[in-house]
């Protein structure tokens, strides 16, 4: 060893020195190569590092959006908002879900059912999603969970807020209801799903659906910071939601509660407007259910007792509900025959009870007949004869036109209610394109009486009798209320306007109005004239009159004396099927016919008598004569509307000041 | 040891005192202050448990370094075989009786430490190369049995590491172990077939590796394909990384670190933190005083006139390097993440102790540089 020699000392040293410089070289390269790499990382490519730390770090909480009020016209809420207490559970932030799960359940003292559902809901949705343990607790389920907070770790009582209608059932119908959205509703509207969070109520039906991107309003947002494990650390800002816009209604909340009252227990419909501003004032439709049960998911029970109930509270019926409207078309039919000079006012029928024609027995509603009858008579005491020897004369195309014109077989509002119904005016070519079978002649008598094929809303009845007592100027009829639509002032001389204008065209050039542009229903017919001469308006108004006011008038037992609320109507009584020659000779009392058979009860009114505001239409459906179960409710809710008519200018006033 | 000290007796102990090296002193106590504070921002801000316990052993491990730097470089040459079969048989000790922590079984209990002994391999293995080859004939370096014993030397301690298992430290005890041989005068041509030998039975010791480490090599390739599970970690760090831009940003301002996104951030990631807070400038600085120190460690085994002093200066300032630029090039995302601590920066004891022995046994190297060693 020790011999080995300086040679090979120095030999090992120098191999020793020469590997470590070129070591070091490598050393050197490599720490280049390092400098290289965090250079591109830090410096070139620090923008794109820097957002994807930020998409890391924060996070979005997007809060339900609060949900736009509805208000009747006096300023009273219908649909709006409360807090309530959630508690909800995001199942991945979740250690062990099925001990949180056992605990919530004794704490909340949720019963099997209900936890169940919870377990389904909870394997249906993603681990991320949100888990509405419970869409409502109340105060004391909420301070329970508070209080036992440090144990549950994951669960997340939450402060929300709730639709709520105040007025339960009674404006079901109207307004339509909210339920959580579905998937559908996801696809469908581009405003729902934008604002989507879970739990979110969106409108399913009516107005609440309609108006749904007005109502919805805007997502408040929390963004936070959050730790790789999603928990929140800190909140770095938070924008507040807008809430929906607020809608005022039209409609009137107390004779919309009247209109319930009057068809308690009844199935039918009660229809109110402004025949000049067309304002809805009230639209029932009965029975009802409390749209507050489909909030929180209505209960298996609740809704089976809904679907099953033998009335079908489901139905819309004042535009959904298709009926025959016997003889409360008589108005428009005496005018259709009055426009076309088919007869004059002097014109006569003997009424013996039955009239042969084609073949076949048309029977009067009266098996004794009214005997000689003119024109305001048959209104008045509804004679059917008459209006059969009339329409026979009249034909069923001219009826269709003039049908239509005042609003019958046309959606009343259009697009507002996905659900209304257009219903059916007969005519020629109608039934050749439909039934492919051309028209029988007998069919324009039933046809003149409101039966065989024609069927319309109450709504349209209602429509059609406001359009009549406005002196017979087409309006727009409306549930939405807007401040800057035409006054009552503004309208009426309008319709001035427009009455001379076309008495100076019928003066100047006695050819017949064209019936042909009159088919157009857009805005620039707005408070245009429906009719030819004005008098046959007047003509029909007062026989209305006379059928309410004078004795021997259909609904003389429910006139009003008093000027003030005094009112002119026309009574209706469908027949649901065809009354055979046995049942004739029975005449059975309604309560002795079974309820499917029994005819609808229907009544159309206008009033006050003289200067008029107000139309309604009444349907009672199976309440049998309209004289008997139709016109005592018009009675009843008449006085309600008239006095309500000052509490109701006052605010328009009030309203219009504020502008 | 003071008899031995007395006896080459050129030397008083103020002498020795002036001639540490200082700069290297100083760099290492920059590093254990830059350390500190990167442990205060992984504990977020608060004097937390990895803080405190990192300062502590910081504080003890600097002052037994400095204490050990008195020793006779001899004594290391002296102990050099003893160092290391010590070590060896804690490795063994670990894996039968170890502390068995996240799968891996590589502690043992010494009761005031838990000693992770593979770390400690990392030293002790060149000190045994230095002292093998210090005496050691140039020409007879690349005779069989002169190629053997070191060879087996070597592969003992990796055999007993791959099992723990942990494949992270025995590519680095190899990987210092393979450079003290080279420079110790090995032919190339022995490491070109050894390399030829192991690319042939790659396969066959991929099929031996757990499933865990083969996912973290196939994740290295592509770390977006599974951005949550494997490829998390090196996803993470980048953006870490990338998001410091050229100041960082900011002590204890580094979101990743402090939101947990980072894992395992107080050891093999405390560097990506250190990063983010303080930017390109900062990495630049921190390999700036790494490169310091192994330029200090080169120099003093350049001056050194033993060759054990001179081998054993030159492997470590090598294996440093390699600890650091793996450790870097694994959060940068250039190597698979493969366990492997930056030296000093990281927490962990046995990793700063072997370190600290490291330095002093390069100080004593400086302190007797003139001193021969038979």
């Amino acid at each position: 060893m020790f011999s080995s020699g300086r040679d090979s000392g120095y030999k090992k040293l120098s191999t020793v020195n020469r590997r470590m410089f070129i070591m070091t070289a490598a050393k050197l390269v490599i720490f280049g190569g390092i400098i290289t790499r965090l250079f591109s990382l830090q410096i070139n490519e620090n923008k794109k590092y820097l957002t994807l730390s930020d998409k890391n770090r924060l996070r979005e909480w997007r809060l339900p959006p609060v949900r736009g009020d509805f208000e009747d016209f006096f300023g009273n809420k219908i649909a709006s908002n409360l807090k309530v207490y959630q508690l909800h559970v995001v199942p991945e932030q979740v250690e062990d879900f099925r001990y949180l799960m056992i605990r919530l359940r004794d704490i909340l003292d949720l019963d099997s059912q209900t936890f169940k559902k919870i377990l389904k809901k909870r394997s249906q949705q993603k681990s991320w999603e949100t888990l509405i343990i419970s869409e409502n607790l109340s105060w004391d389920q909420f301070a329970k969970i508070n209080f036992y907070l440090h144990e549950l770790s994951g669960a997340k009582p939450v402060l929300s807020v709730a639709r709520n209608y105040p007025y339960d059932e009674k404006f079901t119908h109207l307004l339509g209801y909210v339920a959580q959205a579905s998937e559908k509703d996801l696809i469908e509207n581009e405003v729902i799903k934008k604002s989507h969070v879970p739990g979110l109520r969106v409108g399913k039906i009516g107005l609440e659906k309609t108006y749904e991107n007005q109502l919805i309003g805007s997502n408040g947002i929390q963004r936070y910071e959050v730790n790789a494990y999603g928990k929140r650390i800190n909140q770095i800002d938070f924008v507040e939601g807008k809430k929906g816009t607020n809608i005022k209604l039209t409609v009137d909340t107390e004779i919309q509660a009247q209109c319930n009252e009057l068809l308690k227990d009844k199935a039918g419909s009660i229809c109110v407007m402004d025949i000049y501003t067309g304002e809805l004032i009230a639209m029932h439709s009965s029975p009802s259910f409390d749209p507050n049960l489909f909030l929180y998911g209505i209960s298996h029970d609740n809704w089976n007792e809904i679907l099953s109930h033998p009335k079908k509270p489901l139905i819309n019926r004042s535009i959904q509900g298709l009926y025959p409207p016997g003889s409360t078309i008589k108005p428009i039919v005496a005018l259709s025959a009055l426009e076309n000079d088919v007869i004059s006012t002097k014109f006569k029928v003997n009424c013996t009870g039955k009239t042969e024609m084609y073949g076949q027995t048309y029977h009067c509603w009266k098996d004794t007949g009214h005997g000689i009858v003119d024109l305001r008579e048959a209104l008045k005491v509804s004679c059917d004869t008459f209006f059969y020897e009339m329409s026979r004369r009249l034909g069923v195309d001219r009826l269709n036109l003039t049908a239509k014109k005042f609003g019958l077989g046309e959606k009343v509002f259009n697009g507002t209610y996905n659900e209304e119904k257009k219903g059916l005016i007969p005519s020629t070519q109608w039934k050749k394109n439909a039934l492919g079978r051309g028209w029988v002649l007998g069919e324009t008598l039933i046809t003149g009486i409101g039966q065989g094929y024609m069927q319309t809303t109450p709504l349209q009845l209602c429509l059609m009798t406001a359009q009549l007592a406005n002196g017979g100027f087409r309006i727009k009829p409306k549930i939405i209320y807007d401040k800057k639509s035409d006054s009552y002032e503004k309208i009426k001389s309008e319709m001035e306007r427009n009455r001379i204008e076309l008495l100076s065209d019928f003066q100047q050039d006695d050819a017949l109005v064209d019936f042909s542009l009159e088919k157009k229903k857009g805005d620039t017919d707005l408070y245009k004239p429906l009719y030819r001469n004005q008098e046959n308006i007047k003509f029909v108004l007062e026989a209305m009159f006379a059928s309410t006011n004078e004795v021997r008038g259909t609904s003389y037992s429910s006139r009003i004396k008093d000027k003030k609320y005094q009112f002119a109507g026309k009574t209706g009584t469908s027949q649901v099927k065809k009354i055979t020659e046995i049942q004739r000779e029975l005449d059975l009392d309604i309560s002795q016919i079974p309820y499917e058979e029994r005819d609808h009860a229907l009544y159309v009114a206008f009033g006050p008598y003289v200067n008029p505001r107000y139309a309604l239409s009444v349907f009672v459906e199976h309440g049998g004569a309209g004289s008997s179960a139709a016109a005592p409710l018009a009675k009843k809710l008449f006085k309600t509307i008239i006095d309500r008519h000052e509490e109701r200018e006052k605010i328009r006033e009030k309203s219009l000041m504020e502008i | 040891m003071f008899k031995e000290t007395a006896l080459s007796g050129q030397t008083t102990f103020f002498q020795k005192l002036r001639s540490l090296d200082y700069i290297l002193l100083v760099c290492i106590l920059m590093l254990g202050v830059i350390s500190s504070l990167a442990m205060y921002a992984t504990d977020g801000g608060e004097l937390l448990y990895h803080t405190k316990s990192h300062v502590l052993r910081f504080i003890i491990f600097f002052v037994m370094m400095f204490a050990l730097s008195f020793l006779n470089i001899r004594f290391w040459h002296a102990t050099g075989y003893l160092f290391y079969i010590i070590v060896l048989g804690l490795l063994v000790w670990a894996s039968l009786y170890g502390i068995t922590a996240s799968g891996s079984q590589r502690w043992v209990d010494l009761h005031f430490i838990n000693l992770q002994p593979s770390e400690l391999m990392k030293i002790a293995i060149i000190v045994c190369f230095a002292k093998f080859y210090h005496r050691a004939q140039i020409n007879q370096i690349n005779n069989f049995k002169n190629l053997l014993i070191p060879m087996m030397i070597l592969i003992l301690p990796i055999l007993l590491v791959v099992s723990q298992p942990d494949l992270g430290t025995s590519i680095l005890i190899a990987l210092s172990g393979i450079i003290v041989l080279w420079l110790a005068g090995i032919n190339l041509k022995y490491f070109v077939y050894s390399g030829l030998f192991l690319l042939i039975s790659l396969p066959f010791v991929i099929s031996f590796l757990k499933p865990y480490q083969k996912l973290r090599i196939l994740t290295f390739f592509n770390p977006d394909k599974d951005p949550l599970g494997a490829g998390y970690q090196i996803i993470q760090s980048k953006i870490a990384i990338g998001s410091g831009g050229l100041t960082g940003k900011g002590f204890l301002k580094g979101t990743q670190g402090y939101l947990e996104f980072l894992p395992e951030k107080h050891t093999d990631f405390i560097f990506t933190l250190f990063s983010e807070e303080h930017g390109f400038i900062g990495s630049l600085a921190l390999l700036f005083i790494y490169g310091v120190i192994i330029y200090r460690v080169i120099d003093i085994g350049k001056n050194a006139r033993s060759f054990f002093g001179k081998l054993f200066c030159f492997g470590f300032a090598s294996s440093i390097f390699v600890f650091i630029t793996v450790n870097m090039s694994m959060v940068l995302g250039l190597l698979p993440i493969v366990g492997s601590p930056l030296p000093i920066m990281s927490y962990g004891g046995s990793s700063m102790l072997a370190t600290m022995i490291g330095f002093s046994i390069v100080m004593s190297a400086k302190i007797y540089q003139k001193q021969l060693i038979a």
